[in-house]
């Protein structure tokens, strides 16, 4: 973004001038085996610590090692780190890393005009270049003049740092995505001492690679502190942002719901047990979870995703808190399954982390177009809740949410995240637990009339029996029940009453959520955005924006997606346009509409990305009618 | 961990519950039913630490009749729901009823992955070799040739040998018996009895869509002419003159039924040995119209949910408890 000040820091024994940057997105791009993941999370982490809010935005391939150079095998990584509140991974890049031509070609349309581009010039051999479609070298043909090009033959560099540490060629120059780091800490001011520990515990049985990649990681410093950077790069800084006081981590959204499970299961009093097959991008959920079986967690990696549903419909019937975990797919294959734990009026949490679709569809990329898949997908009348969460770290408060209704409602309950959130990281104030307000469960063991399909008259929940009981011995399945006994039952009216009975019991959900609120802007006015999920961090930083020109808009964002909040019908009346934009080709436009009848129109983007803030912005500007001149967004330090 | 009460303080009749048995009159699932309920009672385990998991079918309805918990769930799925009950609630005595469709059609994979996971439950395969509750379709036991609605020209499919299958998936304990056995409910006591997955395969009549295929082997008059029960050590002779047997053939190195007589003598039977796969694999399907019944294969082995519990028990003591404040807090953090 803009340069606002300059300061003076003192490196080794030398006055450094650096320009003081109050906002910065750098895209690391390269082949699927450059370790561009690697590089950029510990860039994100690394600017964490040193106090940056900041989000990140892991873009890689289904494809675990596409062939070497390919476009399609190019693997990305984006971080945004500020000295401000940072919503997103960021628009256009202001700095690109490209490893390779395939990761120049891929990403260079996505630069800001005047970005830095650090290049590593020994990729751009004439057999890459041809692999990633470039008929001229456009390091030599004037084609990258319009940006600041650090271009520097770094895998060359990277080997005459590790030699002394006796690694192949090949192995040493693996430490290139570390030397290239080491270059980005000097430019952009970073502490390189929090890498070089991670370098230290990632490979502690391997010492000679720790010592290779510390090596790799200082002479890439070094070199970017004694090396005449070209016309237009400085040395820059990025200051500390405010954020609210308190303990700080780093946090993605796939870690956050595992953890936020755990916690619920806490509140509630039971062990976990979570079945689950692996899928990405949901496949973390079980590797975090495995971990904590000093927590009274049981993890049970099932033969697949209808095994795993149904792993965690039996421990609840067990008197277990029954958890599955799983993307789109895995989704569809469990439908079947979770009617059944609707119908024995079981508690079950559902952790669908959504992907783009149909089918297979796009696995490592993000979207939202489950949402009516979870709402409505199942044969049958078979209502169920269904959440979401809008940030990484907010996938932890959401899970606590999922398991409270679960066991409180005695229903499965679905919590929708995306791929976006689930790898996406951000630094995340670690919540008072103390706040949160313990749900322990109490199960029947009262023998006197028992009735295993008793209904509270007011609630329509019917208490959970742990299988186990003395005295409470019971059948359940999948056959409509007769309300009260659970025999078996074809009679016409009591089919009706607990059809209705299972209905409205999901509609009390909304007398123990929160209800709608709008979250920026006024209570009334031109035009509202209604979103939910991810899309969370675009719409606030748009809608900020648009505020802050003067415009009416607002922002409502829902966490609860059936049954939806109260007062929302009559917040949405406010406005003279209602807006949903959706990483989906419409969906909760389509709720709105069948709800409230209320004219709701949609932004859909289902390109595998998130929405970017301009994106929004424009919209907004077309709906309100407002003339604008195209902002001309140049990159960081450009002026 | 099992709880059991003494011997002969509970009767079959704990076991029933009070729902009007909705069999078809004659169907051998009712001699099954009574079987269980007498183990159960034998076994003295009380009806509130027994599950029985069915998934869909006929046979799949045998949880309603028990007086213990019970979970009739969807169809092919009562492996994967049992094993969630067995690691949520160790305590159970946990029993999966299925049949040839349930268990080997729809949810084929599951009876894979249950018994080479070695899960401590007692399956019972109800084999009719047809679909009975959606009338009379073909079923993968079911014979080449049989004429059903869906193959009104006879069955083009390839059997699967049920035993076989479980012996192949690397069950620990694979029995088989027929509906009207008196020695049923005695093979259910030695399943329970079993720490894993136990396998007991039941040929079972369906007096509506394929009545008397198992006439032959479980007729009282015929059946000893066409059937052998194995027993541990024991020479393998049958018969009703006890006048065949089975032995090693010189030439296959296979199990091969013979007559006595003629030079073959006893001795030259083979001796039942419950722990050989190989034998286990040929008694699963004999040539000849013998059907072999009994414990077919049984070694001892760790049971899944043991194994999981262990683990979270060394963990837990490894690692000692952690509490949330520490998981969020472990790793890096920083203060603002």
């Amino acid at each position: 973004m803009t340069a606002t000040d300059s300061n003076e820091a003192s490196g080794e024994g030398q006055t450094v001038t650096r320009e003081e940057l109050d906002s910065v997105v750098i895209r690391f791009a390269g082949d699927s085996g450059d370790g561009m993941q690697l590089t950029g999370s510990q860039f994100g982490a690394t600017s964490a610590l040193m106090g940056n809010d900041l989000s990140t935005f892991p873009d890689y391939p289904a494809e675990i090692r596409a062939p070497a150079g390919t476009t399609y095998g190019v693997s990305g990584f984006q971080v945004h780190f500020a000295s401000k509140d940072v919503r997103t991974p960021g628009d256009a890049p202001d700095v690109l890393v490209a490893m390779n031509p395939a990761a120049l070609m891929v990403n260079l349309p996505q630069l800001k005009p005047h970005g830095v581009l650090v290049i590593n010039t020994d990729a751009f051999t004439k057999a890459n270049l041809k692999k990633a479609g470039y008929e001229a070298n456009p390091l030599e043909d004037h084609s990258l003049d319009a940006y600041r090009l650090l271009a520097v033959d770094i895998t060359k560099r990277t080997l005459e740092a590790v030699r002394p540490h006796g690694l192949s060629s090949k192995n040493g120059a693996r430490c290139k995505n570390v030397w290239t780091l080491g270059l980005l800490y000097w430019l952009f001011d970073r502490d390189p001492a929090p890498t070089t520990q991670w370098l230290e515990t990632k490979f502690k049985k391997k010492p000679d690679i720790a010592e290779a990649n510390k090596a790799a990681l200082r002479a890439g410093h070094i070199f970017a502190e004694n090396t005449a950077l070209p016309n237009g790069i400085h040395p820059y800084t990025v200051p500390k942002a405010e954020l609210p006081k308190g303990t700080y981590r780093s946090i993605d959204g796939n870690t956050a719901a595992a953890y936020g499970v755990v916690m619920g299961a806490k509140l509630a009093g039971l062990p976990v047990m979570y079945g689950s097959y692996p899928i990405t991008p949901a496949s973390a959920l079980l590797h975090h979870l495995a971990k904590l079986k000093h927590m009274d967690v049981t993890t049970f990696q099932a033969e697949d995703e209808i095994a795993a549903v149904c792993s965690a419909i039996g421990a609840s019937f067990g008197g277990a808190l029954g958890v599955t975990g799983t993307s789109g797919p895995g989704l569809a294959l469990k439908t079947e399954a979770v009617g059944l734990a609707i119908g024995a009026e079981l508690p079950l949490v559902i952790v669908d982390v959504q992907r783009g679709g149909p089918s297979t569809g796009l696995p490592t990329k993000t979207e939202q177009s489950d949402l009516l898949f979870a709402i409505y997908g199942r044969n049958g009348d078979a209502p169920l809740p269904v959440l979401a969460a809008a940030t990484p770290g907010d996938c932890f408060h959401m899970a606590v949410e999922a398991v409270r209704i679960a066991t409180q409602f005695m229903t499965p309950v679905i919590l929708l995240t995306d791929g976006y959130l689930a790898n996406g990281a951000e630094p995340w104030k670690i919540p008072d637990l103390d706040a949160y307000e313990p749900f322990p469960v109490t199960f029947q063991t009262e023998t006197e009339n028992f009735q295993p399909f008793a209904h509270d008259p007011e609630t329509g929940i019917r208490r959970w029996v742990k299988a186990g009981t003395p005295g409470l011995m019971y059948r359940t399945g999948g056959l409509e029940k007769a309300d009260g006994p659970g025999n078996i039952s074809y009679d016409p009216d009591n089919h009706q009453a607990m059809t209705t009975m299972r209905a409205d019991k999901i509609a009390r959900v909304a007398d123990s959520i929160p209800e709608a609120v709008i979250e920026q802007g006024e209570a009334t006015g031109e035009l509202v955005y209604v979103g939910w999920g991810s899309t969370h961090g675009a719409i606030t930083q748009a809608v900020g924006q648009l505020l802050g020109e003067g415009h009416s808009v607002s922002h409502i964002h829902l966490r609860y997606m059936n049954p939806l909040p109260k007062g929302l019908e009559r917040l949405l009346r406010g406005f003279k346009q209602v807006v949903v934009p959706e990483m989906n080709n419409g969906m909760l436009d389509k709720v709105l509409r069948a709800e409230f009848l209320i004219d709701a129109k949609g932004v859909n983007k289902v390109k595998g990305l998130p929405f970017q803030i301009h994106e929004l912005v424009e919209d907004a500007y077309q709906r309100l009618g407002v003339n604008h001149e195209h902002s001309n967004v140049i990159a960081m330090g450009a002026e | 961990m099992n709880a059991t009460i003494p011997a002969n303080a509970l009767k079959k009749k704990d076991f029933a519950s009070d729902q009007d048995v909705r069999w078809c009159p004659g169907c051998g699932d009712y001699a099954i039913l009574s079987g269980v309920q007498k183990a159960m009672a034998e076994v003295g385990a009380p009806p509130h630490q027994v599950a029985i998991v069915s998934g869909i079918g006929c046979s799949s309805r045998f949880p309603y009749y028990m007086g213990t918990y019970g979970f009739h769930s969807i169809h092919g799925r009562a492996p994967a729901i049992a094993t969630g009950v067995k690691l949520a609630n160790p305590e159970l005595h946990v029993w999966v009823i299925t049949g040839d469709g349930d268990g080997f059609s729809i949810g084929g994979n599951h009876m894979l992955h249950v018994l080479r996971r070695n899960v401590d439950l007692n399956i019972i395969l109800f084999n009719n070799e047809i679909y009975g509750l959606t009338k009379g379709q073909y079923s993968p036991t079911t014979e080449i040739g049989h004429v059903t609605p869906s193959s009104p020209y006879g069955s083009i499919d390839q059997p699967v040998i049920p035993a076989r299958f479980a012996l192949g998936a690397g069950a620990g304990f694979v029995a088989r018996g027929y509906d009207v056995a008196k020695e049923l409910s005695a093979l259910f006591v030695e399943a329970h009895a079993h720490q894993g997955a136990s396998f007991v395969e039941v040929l079972q009549n369906c007096v509506v869509f394929n009545d008397g295929i198992f006439e032959e082997v479980a007729n009282k008059k015929t059946g000893s002419d066409h059937h052998i029960w194995v027993k541990n050590g024991e020479p393998m002779i049958f018969g009703k003159a006890q006048d065949k047997g089975i032995r090693v053939s010189p030439k296959t190195g296979h199990l091969e039924v013979v007559a006595l007589g003629d030079g073959i003598t006893e001795d030259d039977l083979c001796r039942h040995d419950e722990t050989n796969v190989e034998r286990a694999w040929d008694l699963a399907h004999m040539e000849g119209g013998l059907t072999a019944f009994g414990v077919l294969y049984r070694v001892p082995g760790v049971a899944y949910d043991a194994a999981v519990r262990q683990q979270l028990a060394d963990v837990k003591a490894q690692k000692g408890n952690l509490t949330m404040e520490e998981l969020l807090r472990q790793g890096h953090t920083w203060d603002v």
